[in-house]
């Protein structure tokens, strides 16, 4: 039994290879499409796994304030209301914003952080910016303000490398150079960041500020784990688009097997009826000749699409997340292999071409052979 | 060839896991600065605030300029909304 199967493979490798030309741009292209879906899947599912991991921490509640549906500074005497709610433990005002650098057009995000701040005068900054401004710890930064007066900061110390899909654009600046440069007042903040006892009570006490302060916008850590959790679905806008063409690209490829088969398939089928072939045998010598093609483009896809994404750096999906801005961070995601998604690509790529090629090398494989010569 | 390419299959394998072992640490001290500056999203797109604070963002995001100002940035057309928004505004 296996012996035949051996003969029956044997053969088949050496009609593929006579037919190098047509087999082999086969190949191609439908590496191609392999190669496409399996860099998305790899490269979403393993920032939806970073960002998973890294955003566990994030604050529990984000109180914002909204006016006529833009965003507006919450005021301080909130705090007080917030505070006594119960179940929450601390309440921080939050200061950040942007800041649209001219000189390199590129978007920066202002933070003061809770602690360890920079002094007066010193802002710690992203890798990005170290790196795309040449600036280094000691170096004199200088932006233009709210009022486009011009303020220097000394860098203080760039944020670790490895931090650059959460940092990468970030200025850290004191509380005091924060109001002067971006001129909100000193009883206004961002925003809130609440901590709260009992994750249970997250959504209630949500609810409860919303009831204090009906133009507040509480954001829950869960729903910012959810964010980046679907970040990249299918049904987001160029993802859908990568997807379309590739599920034609490959409607395509079963359409055109399933058919057709060249003359001089059909002229080798008959041969091989013609001096004692089975018709079992040439489903076999089919199934073989679907198997070698969909299984090789399904392994060199999936080698290829690994190394783009994780060795370099999915160089060719930057320029689309890059889009307009000048600052994107120089990343190499963890490698995550989730098995669940390679076993649906297996399904949906090589199953579905293995049977397309049966399907006329059957119907070619029962009628008589004189005539399929013929 | 076509079980030399299952074998590199298999050393990817290993290599994400030697890999995602290493960076078990890396990825400690990064949530450790997430909850020391109390950051809230990934730095993935910085052309637009939308998405540069990704569950930061509202409905109104796309018309910021008028209500017939649809989106204009590439990453705007890549990243899925928040959830939360298309949950609470079906």
């Amino acid at each position: 039994m296996i012996e035949r199967h051996r003969h029956i493979l044997d053969f088949t490798l050496a009609s593929l290879l006579r037919r190098k030309g047509k087999n082999g741009a086969l190949l191609l292209v439908y590496t191609l499409v392999v190669f496409v879906l399996a860099s998305v899947l790899f490269f979403s599912h393993a920032l939806q796994r970073e960002a998973a991991l890294v955003l566990k921490d994030a604050p529990e509640i984000i109180v914002q304030r909204t006016m006529a549906g833009r965003y507006h500074p919450v005021p301080m005497a909130w705090l007080a209301g917030i505070k006594e709610i119960n179940g929450v433990i601390s309440v921080r005002p939050r200061l950040w914003g942007y800041h649209y650098d001219p000189l390199l057009r590129a978007n920066y995000t202002l933070s003061v952080p809770a602690g360890n701040q920079p002094q007066p005068g010193t802002i710690d900054i992203g890798a990005g910016i170290s790196r795309t401004r040449g600036a280094h710890p000691g170096d004199i930064i200088a932006f233009a303000g709210h009022d486009g007066l011009p303020r220097s900061f000394a860098v203080r110390a760039v944020l670790s490398y490895e931090s650059q899909l959460l940092t990468s654009d970030l200025i850290l600046l004191s509380e005091q150079d924060y109001r002067d440069f971006s001129g909100i007042p000193g009883d206004q903040a961002t925003d809130l960041a609440l901590q709260v006892r009992n994750p249970k009570e997250f959504r209630t006490i949500a609810q409860k500020i919303t009831r204090i302060h009906p133009d507040s916008r509480p954001i829950l850590r869960s729903e910012i784990l959810r964010t980046y959790d679907a970040v990249f679905s299918w049904r987001s806008g160029l993802l859908i688009v990568i997807f379309s063409a590739a599920a034609l690209a490959f409607a395509i490829f079963a359409f055109d097997k399933a058919t057709a088969l060249s003359a001089e398939e059909r002229r080798e089928i008959g041969i091989l009826k013609a001096i004692g072939w089975e018709t079992s045998d040439i489903m076999l010598m089919k199934f073989w000749e679907g198997t070698v093609v969909s299984l090789t483009a399904f392994l060199v896809g999936i080698i290829l699409a690994y190394v783009h994404v994780f060795f370099a750096s999915s160089s060719l999906f930057t320029p689309v997340l890059k889009g307009w801005s000048t600052l994107y961070p120089a990343f190499r995601p963890t490698p995550y292999l989730d098995f669940g998604q390679i076993s649906t690509l297996f399904l949906l790529t090589v199953v579905p071409y293995t049977v397309t090629t049966m399907v006329p090398s059957w119907r070619a494989a029962v009628i008589d052979p004189d005539e399929v010569m013929r | 060839m076509v079980g030399a390419l299952a074998l590199t299959c298999a050393g990817l394998v290993l290599h994400a896991s030697s890999e995602a072992r290493n960076a078990r640490g890396a990825l400690a001290r990064n949530a450790s600065l997430v909850r020391r500056l109390a950051l809230t999203d990934l730095c993935l797109c910085t052309e637009a605030n939308y998405t540069r604070h990704l569950s930061m963002a509202d409905l109104s995001a796309p018309f910021q300029d008028s209500p017939l100002s649809l989106e204009h940035f590439p990453s705007g057309a890549l990243v899925e909304p928040p959830v939360h928004l298309l949950e609470k505004n079906p």
